[in-house]
């Protein structure tokens, strides 16, 4: 449970997304993949 | 009245009956009234816990936060899903020590385990204290939405007044089983509202989610990413982390873990709401949208509500107007109920122990009555002490932290000594700052500023953790019998 923890700029854009907010987006389903 | 006007009456007629309806059935005792007799499966917990994320804060804070501070309304997604890392491990423990000591509140919570009836009250004081402030941001937001979706033909006070009303009446009746009933209407609207509003919105006026965040890149780039200083990214992590601990002890939530049939509910939801928060995103694009289309807007939380105002119909307006009512009532319900439950078991038991289950209810639908008037009354004159109250809430709330995470240990390294001066050592901090607005330079002038942005609420925690570690050591050998420790079975 420790990793989400660990793991949570603009570009390159994923998915539409600016870089920053797809990390974070990125963790929020890594933290599912409990 | 306006065909907005009406949808919205309507949705909350079908809450109000839904909210009534639920107690169907059902012999009312305080235990079905508070925890719903711990019976609530993988569902309803999931409904009511996602409850507690899409409240007001989703129509107007998500997208107003991104509107007036860009990037910084980041931290919302991002601390309440590490709360819910957290919760994997923690919350079948609370669950099951409350399980097997017949546990329906905080306040009984931290008095069973530290065996500290002062301990009680101190939680109970402290979580109506914090949850205040929180009842009255659904009331006021209630009142902004309605009155927004059908153009004024309601005024806030008055849609305000209706909100408290109805979330009185279904939570005087059934409890938490009217909370979790209306619940599932809301969490049907609020799914096709934000995802259909954060799809087409960029759509609409972009031509997509990508050329959406490129225009904003275009004038301002600051939004997109963390500040150099202030909502730094020292900040984010220091918030998220404070936020992610204090999450669950929040009364409403800490209410719905001890209503789960049992630990595998927990972890259940556990697993699955991080994805149900990835929605948020959705109220973001809003956000982002508004700033290149309403510009200018002096409150950024208006911004979702004007966008929808300029770009649907009236009927449509009405939809999400409802959406946000209940977006409302749901939450504020379950905080009502918390509030009063925890009044009663904290205080009301200590100071009458042999109080039939019958008067015990009846004091807690007192409190339901007392709580909502103390909120409506800030709701309506507003004022320094609530913006005040609000900004600690969390901060408040939090200070139970290190109480809860040795609860699950039988240790000496804390016992009701500690506990109660780290709780008061902290709740002092955190007041000072809020009175003084003191950040970490102003107790240390020479850090380095990127520490500065530090969140003071983790400061005051760590004050209370080492103050409560260092009395409970001192008191340890002074307990002529000492606690007996709690076996936890893993």
């Amino acid at each position: 449970l420790i990793i989400p923890f660990i793991g949570m700029r603009i570009e390159p854009y994923v998915l539409g997304l600016p870089f920053l907010l797809f990390w974070i987006a990125l963790w929020m389903v890594l933290s599912s993949v409990m | 009245m306006n065909i907005a006007l009406i949808i919205i009456f309507f949705f909350a007629a079908v809450a109000l009956f839904l909210g009534i309806w639920a107690t169907r059935g059902k012999k009312m005792n305080v235990d079905e009234f508070a925890v719903g007799n711990k019976g609530f499966g993988t569902l309803f917990v999931f409904l009511l816990i996602a409850g507690e994320v899409y409240t007001t804060f989703t129509f107007l804070g998500g997208s107003g936060w991104v509107y007036s501070r860009g990037a910084a309304a980041f931290y919302v997604p991002a601390y309440i899903c590490l709360a819910y890392v957290l919760s994997y491990w923690m919350l079948p423990k609370i669950w099951r020590f409350a399980k097997n000591n017949n546990i329906i509140s905080q306040p009984t919570y931290f008095a069973a385990r530290y065996k500290s009836p002062v301990l009680g009250v101190v939680v109970a004081l402290l979580g109506t204290i914090a949850l205040i402030p929180y009842i009255v941001i659904q009331l006021k937001g209630l009142g902004i939405i309605v009155a927004e979706s059908s153009n004024g033909a309601i005024s806030p006070i008055m849609a305000s007044a209706i909100g408290a009303l109805i979330i009185t009446i279904y939570v005087t009746i059934s409890g938490i089983h009217g909370s979790a009933w209306t619940a599932i209407l809301k969490d049907i609207m609020i799914l096709f509202v934000i995802v259909f509003l954060g799809i087409y919105i960029p759509y609409h006026y972009f031509g997509g989610i990508q050329p959406m965040f490129e225009a904003v890149q275009a004038v301002s780039p600051e939004k997109l990413v963390f500040a150099s200083e202030g909502f730094s990214v020292v900040w984010f992590i220091s918030t998220i982390i404070l936020n992610a601990l204090g999450f669950y002890l929040l009364p409403q939530s800490f209410s719905v873990v001890l209503s789960a049939q049992g630990e595998r509910v927990l972890k259940k939801n556990a697993i699955t709401l991080p994805l149900y928060t990835l929605l948020l995103l959705f109220a973001f694009f809003l956000g982002f949208a508004a700033i290149i289309q309403v510009p200018g807007l002096a409150d950024g939380d208006l911004s979702l509500l004007r966008l929808v105002n300029q770009t649907f119909d009236p009927w449509f307006v009405g939809i999400v107007g409802a959406a946000g009512l209940l977006t409302a009532l749901v939450p504020a319900s379950v905080m009502l109920m918390s509030a009063s439950i925890g009044l009663m078991t904290g205080i009301y038991r200590l100071v009458k122990p042999q109080a039939t289950d019958r008067q015990q209810l009846m004091v807690s639908k007192v409190l339901v009555f007392v709580i909502i008037i103390i909120a409506f009354v800030f709701t309506i004159s507003g004022g320094e002490a609530l913006a005040l109250l609000n900004i600690m809430s969390y901060s408040l709330i939090t200070q139970l932290v290190p109480a809860l995470l040795l609860s699950f240990i039988s240790t000496k390294y804390m016992n009701k000594y500690g506990a109660i001066t780290g709780i008061i050592i902290g709740v002092s901090f955190v007041l000072y700052n809020a009175v003084t607005g003191a950040k970490l330079a102003t107790f240390f002038p020479n850090i380095p500023s990127y520490l500065n942005d530090i969140n003071i609420g983790m400061v005051a925690l760590f004050a209370n953790f080492v103050i409560a570690v260092l009395v409970s050591l001192f008191t340890h050998k002074k307990i002529v019998t000492p606690e007996k420790p709690v076996l936890v079975a893993e």
